[in-house]
């Protein structure tokens, strides 16, 4: 079918640009009908799974909730507003800062200051933003290699992570993570896990650690939730279906991002997904699987409220697609040929940021001139993380053998009957191992 | 899934004595320095069977020693006498007793009490979530025991069969080996990952199988392999103590090996080599169950004169250079007995840094006896063949001795 059409757009998943494809695809449900952010204070009748023993009542209601998401928003919406002021512009700033971070990483990339893989964020900022800014400092976060924006949501500094990416000390990983690898134990960022998957078995740990510090170690103020972000490509691989089932099966405290983007580098969704419909392995599972619209803040920020509530109070797992897309290549190697111009340029239109912009200023939540102070402020913390990430000295050799192992004893001794580890040139690696 | 449990019957050893300190000094205060073990006696075939055809290759009583034996009565020791299941879960238990972040998880570790009962009745005393039976995905299952190791538990992941954790590579080598140095030392992961490996009775070659030789070169990970209940249980407990994701060799047919351990606590270091037998004329380094037939050709070896030293390696990944050098560099002569692969095993490891390290020291090319490199055959006589017997160690020490 022929895909040139404006109007075919509206459909968010289906989109075969690459093919005259004779195959028809199943119109999914369109949640871009109403493109705002009209109706977003419909809360989400997730079921309870301690509510009722009947499995299979509950799987049906979660679905009855996933297609009520849409429909039943306009009513309420004229009526309140989503978000107060301050909120409105904590989530304006933290895009912001995730569009402007990523956008001078390209800049950077292409003259020389880091190297190797770099996936950048931009156009899914809503879905990093609308989560994240919900979590509380002791909340996990896993991330995938597309993890920049995610690590400074949830509070590591910019001048942390882009001294990560110049592979300087002073990174937040004393620049032996790089791109793919932002950690940090203060804010509880897990990873930065470069293969597709890996990251959901080690989230569903820091879960299950909640659940046990509270149920075997009896903490009981132990309501730690950890969030999971990955990707459509990841949504065929084993562990997503492995620790679903886990996740689901001891209600653990998670909450399972998809962040739809519709391409696995070059290989389109619905050419690799037999039901490209990701929220409904959810109920599959005996856990709420929702679609939102990925490209609108509020709305996630809506869903992510729920999610992470249910989590919070311990009634289990919540699989939650949001559809988006990346405004750039897989990264920044990827010549991006194979996107159409149209559904790029479709996705262009509704930016996240500019809609959240639009959507304050429609509402007299804030003026121009706020969100410019904004504006101005990120850029100028972006240019300061640049600025402190070229001063910032490179790794010594002495740093070299530091972190292979927590306890150094690992090395082992050596011939003299000592441990390698108590040679104080050891960590450079000039010692013979 | 294969069972055999039962399959190794472990007789006691008829004579037990008191060995001199067959221990290395104490080099850190882990090590065990007081350690009088009576010798075990492992007969590895107990299949009715095939007993008169296979018995007398296959016993493998570990009697030659220099010490005096003498019949001292056992009850009259001090101790308890475990099988070697018995030492891993004791401690095990008294690990999870001194510490409640101490955990297990894995296939049937729980109701089932371990498909080799290392886990028997902990879940009863500690409950389903600390001793958590998991689904069959064992990517999943030790991600996310690596997920809890982040996040403050220290875990223990049982592999039913080691061979198993082939399928949780990924998180062996990406997660549990690199995350503590990708992360800038920020996070660490105390996870022990542990589980029967090795040749067994006729399993197959999918249950045959020896990981270390995969394991070995992934940074950041250490690797010991038990071969006693005294050892068993002293590994397993530094194991789980350790800062440092650690690997525990196990091997089936050594899961019903009786000893008399000490009634005190005690912990093994993870770095150290064990010497079963000093001696003079040639150093013969093995471990796991290979030190069994190592010990059953050394019994040979003695009635022809000869004076083999013999050290249980133990610690796979680090070697311990100082026994191992110390050894060389007294007998000059170097015999490895592995059941690992010929090709890239530890053996092989073995091999090269001893030539590394004391090649001044040795009177002869070191010779390394592995296993053939062949999936492990079902047959009872070609399964035999793939392994080192020690009719071959007793040539290999005879042609090093010329």
């Amino acid at each position: 079918m022929s895909l040139t059409t404006s109007t075919k757009f509206a459909q968010p998943l289906p989109l075969n640009t690459t093919s005259s494809r004779s195959k028809e695809h199943k119109l999914l449900f369109d949640p871009f009908r109403t493109n705002s952010f009209l109706g977003s204070t419909h809360k989400l009748r997730f079921n309870s799974l301690s509510k009722s023993n009947q499995i299979n009542l509950h799987r049906r209601s979660a679905i009855v909730a996933v297609s009520d998401v849409v429909k039943e928003k306009k009513a309420k919406s004229s009526t309140n507003l989503l978000i107060t002021k301050e909120e409105g512009l904590e989530l304006y700033e933290d895009m912001v800062l995730g569009r402007a971070f990523e956008d001078m990483c390209a800049q950077m990339y292409y003259r020389g200051k880091m190297f190797g893989f770099v996936h950048l964020y931009n156009g899914q900022e809503a879905v990093s933003t609308g989560f994240i800014k919900l979590l509380k400092q002791e909340d996990s976060v896993a991330s995938t290699y597309r993890d920049h924006v995610h690590s400074l949501s949830k509070g590591v500094s910019a001048r942390a992570v882009m001294s990560e990416l110049f592979g300087k000390a002073t990174g937040c990983c004393r620049g032996q993570g790089g791109s793919m690898h932002m950690f940090s134990k203060e804010h509880n960022v897990l990873g930065g896990f470069a293969f597709i998957g890996e990251g959901i078995p080690v989230a569903t740990g820091a879960a299950f650690s909640s659940k046990y510090r509270r149920e075997v170690l009896k903490e009981a103020d132990c309501d730690h939730v950890t969030v999971a972000f990955f990707g459509d490509g990841t949504c065929n691989n084993g562990q997503f279906f492995e620790c679903l089932n886990m996740a689901a099966l001891w209600k653990l405290p998670i909450v399972f991002v998809v962040e739809n983007n519709l391409w696995a580098i070059g290989m389109s969704h619905v050419r690799a997904t037999s039901d490209p419909e990701i929220w409904k392995k959810g109920p599959a599972f005996g856990m709420p699987g929702v679609h939102v619209d990925g490209m609108d803040v509020l709305k996630v920020r809506e869903v992510a409220k729920e999610a992470i509530g249910r989590a919070r109070r311990g009634e289990g797992p919540t699989l939650v697609e949001c559809e988006t897309y990346r405004f750039r290549g897989h990264s920044l190697a990827d010549p991006d040929e194979l996107r159409d111009p149209a559904e790029k340029a479709h996705y262009a239109a509704r930016d996240p940021i500019t809609a959240l912009k639009r959507y304050m200023i429609d509402n007299n939540l804030v003026t121009e001139q706020e969100l410019k102070t904004i504006e101005k402020k990120i850029d100028e913390v972006v240019e300061d993380a640049v600025e402190f990430a070229d001063e910032s000295p490179h790794p010594p050799r002495s740093q070299l053998l530091e972190n292979v192992f927590a306890d150094p004893k690992g090395f082992g001794i050596g011939p003299d009957g000592r441990y390698r580890c108590e040679d104080p040139k050891f960590t450079q690696g000039t010692a013979h191992v | 899934m294969a069972t055999i449990v039962g399959a190794a019957t472990a007789l006691s050893a008829s004579k037990s004595f008191n060995s001199r300190k067959l221990h290395l000094r104490s080099r850190r205060s882990l090590s065990v320095s007081e350690r009088k073990g009576s010798f075990l006696v492992v007969r590895s075939d107990g299949s009715v069977v095939h007993k008169a055809h296979r018995a007398q290759k296959l016993i493998a009583n570990a009697v030659a020693t220099k010490a005096d034996s003498s019949a001292a009565s056992t009850a009259s020791k001090p101790g308890h006498e475990l099988l070697l299941f018995e030492a891993l879960r004791e401690g095990l238990e008294e690990e999870m007793d001194r510490d409640p972040t101490v955990c297990v998880m894995g296939e049937d570790v729980g109701h089932y009490g371990g498909s080799y009962k290392v886990t028997k009745g902990l879940a009863t005393k500690y409950g389903d979530l600390r001793v958590l039976d998991t689904p069959i995905a064992e990517n999943s299952f030790t991600g996310m025991g690596i997920g809890a190791a982040m996040t403050g538990l220290r875990p223990i992941v049982e592999g039913m069969n080691m061979g198993f954790l082939l399928l949780a590579f990924n998180q062996i080598s990406n997660n549990c080996g690199m995350l503590h140095y990708t992360s800038g030392g920020q996070f660490k992961i105390p996870i022990v990952i542990r589980g029967p490996g090795g040749v067994g009775r006729q399993l197959g070659a999918e249950h045959s199988q020896r990981l270390e030789s995969y394991f070995q070169s992934i940074p950041g990970i250490q690797m010991v392999a038990c071969s006693t209940p005294y050892n068993a249980k002293g590994l397993m407990k530094a194991a789980i103590r350790s800062e440092n994701p650690v690997i525990l060799f196990e091997h089936v047919l050594l899961y019903n090996l009786k000893e008399r351990i000490p009634d005190e606590e005690y912990v093994c270091s993870l770095e150290e080599a064990e010497m079963v037998r000093p001696g003079e004329h040639v150093t013969i380094l093995t471990y796991s169950r290979m030190r069994y037939h190592v010990m059953q050709a050394a019994k040979t070896l003695v009635n022809k004169g000869y004076d083999p030293e013999v050290i249980d390696i133990r610690s796979l990944k680090p070697f311990d250079l100082h026994t191992i050098g110390n050894s060389v560099k007294k007998t000059h002569r170097v015999l490895i007995v592995e059941e690992c692969m010929r090709t890239g095993g530890i053996g092989a490891s073995l091999t090269a840094a001893i030539t590394e390290n004391f090649n001044d020291y040795l009177d002869a090319p070191i010779i390394c006896l592995s296993s053939q490199d062949v999936p492990t055959p079902y047959a009872g006589t070609l399964e035999e063949w793939t392994v080192v017997q020690p009719a071959q160690i007793v040539t290999a020490v005879e042609q090093l001795c010329q």
